[in-house]
């Protein structure tokens, strides 16, 4: 029964104690502990979650710059390809162009060739025709430089003259 | 292979170690017992009557050495009479049945109290009745150790929280910060929600006070060897302390529940289980404490007693064996008898500042 009578005086103390360290721990070190443990655990957390962001940022900006790479690659093969195009139907003008430039000197040639040759051909009509009459001048002369053969030549002509 | 790695485990040292004192704790009394066998008759041994001398308090602190007798240390008696405080050392009170008149009363040790004799050295129980006994004894004196240890203790890790800002726990403090952790996370905020940090300190102090007690009596010499908390005394004023912080912050719906049942006709059978409800519970937490730690107490000082009531040190590795596998279940009950009493309270507490929706 000894046992489980509570003793007044171990009762007082045990009061007095556990107020006393109720007090002095309360005070001076549970309520500096658990704001130190509660600092810490947020500061830690917010760390994590910053951690977390600039993960993802960087994913972000990773996925970002393959975006703008492949991008740039589409850009560039299409500025080649117009490139290509641009060359291929410059070329292709220019051969037009040298084409026709040279079919019309070609033509302008011909008519040149045509236009000397028609002057040529004139010149030598020309020449002929003098050549011609001073030749028959010369025959004309030279037939008509005895009188008989001229009396011969009228009375030819005469002869004709009758017949008709 | 096998026999070598058991010979160099730390447990098995340790285990040698606890072997070693217990043996050492067990030969005074024997080689005691054997010197006066010869000379008068030798005197039997109650096992009954040293556990309970070991487990209640007592007005002097037994310093047991190896091959000397055992001694006592006097602690002061402070009793409060009618005639007034009358303070003296326990020292003139032994050995047991001496009386010593302090000049307001004569007193002498009836067991470990002190009661209040006549002139014709006769126990007065009419002048007993009037003298409360406010003495430092061995328990009061096992508490402001231990109250000096977790001051000591926890004002210096709380020091190093400030030393230490933000940095990661070192040393003792890394050590308790898991238990401190553990009691708000795994105690106080799944039974009393949001609501916890006025609670926090409470249920901290009664916690370590509880652990550390725990701990210290089953240390088998000078620091501990005491059975504080598994005094009634103590798990009283405990759940005495709960009982008010429950009672005293309990809200309108936990009077509601108590006085208004549901349906209403009920309240005949409801408001007086309600009402043994607020008492029994901090007396089944006062009991609990108290049993657990006196039992595992009681059980550890019994395997002993089997040495010296079979009167053979042959016996003795048995006791050893079984007195280290009850410490090891002991010091698991210390551990979960100090986690039951802060759960309890802070399911307690958690009742009775639940909001209802």
């Amino acid at each position: 029964m000894d046992l489980v009578t509570p003793n007044i005086g171990l009762v007082f103390w045990t009061t007095l104690c556990f107020a006393i360290l109720l007090f002095l721990l309360g005070k001076f070190a549970w309520k500096p502990i658990l704001a130190a443990i509660s600092e810490r655990e947020k500061s830690i957390e917010s760390a994590l979650s910053m951690a977390e962001a600039a993960k993802e940022e960087m994913a972000r900006l990773t996925s970002e710059n393959d975006e703008l790479l492949k991008q740039t690659r589409i850009e560039r093969d299409n500025i080649l390809r117009e490139a290509k195009k641009v060359k291929d139907q410059i070329i292709a003008e220019a051969k037009d162009a040298a084409n026709a430039e040279g079919t019309r000197m070609i033509e302008r040639a011909r008519i040149e060739i045509d236009n000397q040759k028609a002057i040529a051909m004139a010149d030598v009509k020309n020449q002929v025709a003098t050549l011609s009459i001073e030749i028959a001048e010369k025959i004309l002369r030279k037939q008509f430089e005895d009188q008989k053969r001229q009396d011969q030549l009228v009375a030819d002509l005469l002869k004709e003259v009758k017949l008709k | 292979m096998i026999n070598g790695s058991i010979l160099n485990s730390k447990i098995f040292r340790i285990f040698l170690f606890c072997a070693f004192f217990l043996i050492l704790g067990g030969f005074p009394k024997l080689a005691f017992s054997q010197e006066n066998a010869p000379e008068s008759k030798e005197k039997k041994f109650d096992a009954k009557e040293t556990i309970l001398e070991h487990i209640s308090d007592s007005h002097s602190w037994p310093f047991a050495f190896p091959f000397v007798e055992e001694k006592h240390i006097p602690l002061p008696v402070i009793l409060y009479t009618d005639k007034g405080l009358d303070i003296f050392s326990s020292g003139n009170l032994y050995p047991e049945g001496t009386v010593y008149n302090s000049g307001k009363n004569s007193y002498k040790l009836e067991g470990n109290k002190i009661a209040v004799v006549d002139a014709a050295g006769k126990i007065d129980e009419e002048a007993g009745k009037k003298v409360m006994d406010f003495s430092i004894t061995r328990n009061v004196i096992s508490m402001f150790m231990g109250v000096t240890i977790l001051l000591i203790v926890f004002l210096s890790i709380s020091s190093s929280y400030k030393k230490r800002q933000g940095k990661a726990p070192k040393g003792l403090q890394s050590w308790l910060e898991p238990l401190i952790v553990f009691v708000r996370d795994d105690i106080a905020v799944p039974n009393m929600g949001h609501k916890y940090t006025r609670f926090m300190p409470l249920l901290l102090t009664v916690f370590f006070f509880i652990l550390l007690n725990n701990l210290m009596g089953m240390i088998p010499f000078f620091p501990g060897g005491y059975n504080l908390t598994g005094n009634i005394a103590v798990t009283a004023v405990l759940s005495i302390i709960i009982f008010f912080v429950v009672n005293l912050n309990g809200n309108k719906h936990y009077w509601k529940h108590i006085f208004v049942p549901n349906p209403w006709w009920l309240f005949i059978i409801m408001i007086p289980v309600e009402v043994v409800g607020i008492f029994s519970k901090p007396i089944a937490l006062m009991i609990r404490l108290f049993a657990n730690i006196t039992a595992g107490h009681i059980l550890i000082l019994s395997l002993i007693s089997l040495i010296f009531i079979l009167n053979t040190i042959w016996v003795s590795p048995v006791s050893v064996v079984f007195v280290v596998f009850m410490d090891a279940i002991e010091l698991l009950v210390a551990f979960l008898q100090a986690y039951i009493f802060t759960l309890l309270s802070a399911l307690f507490i958690g009742m009775a500042i639940e909001e209802h929706h």
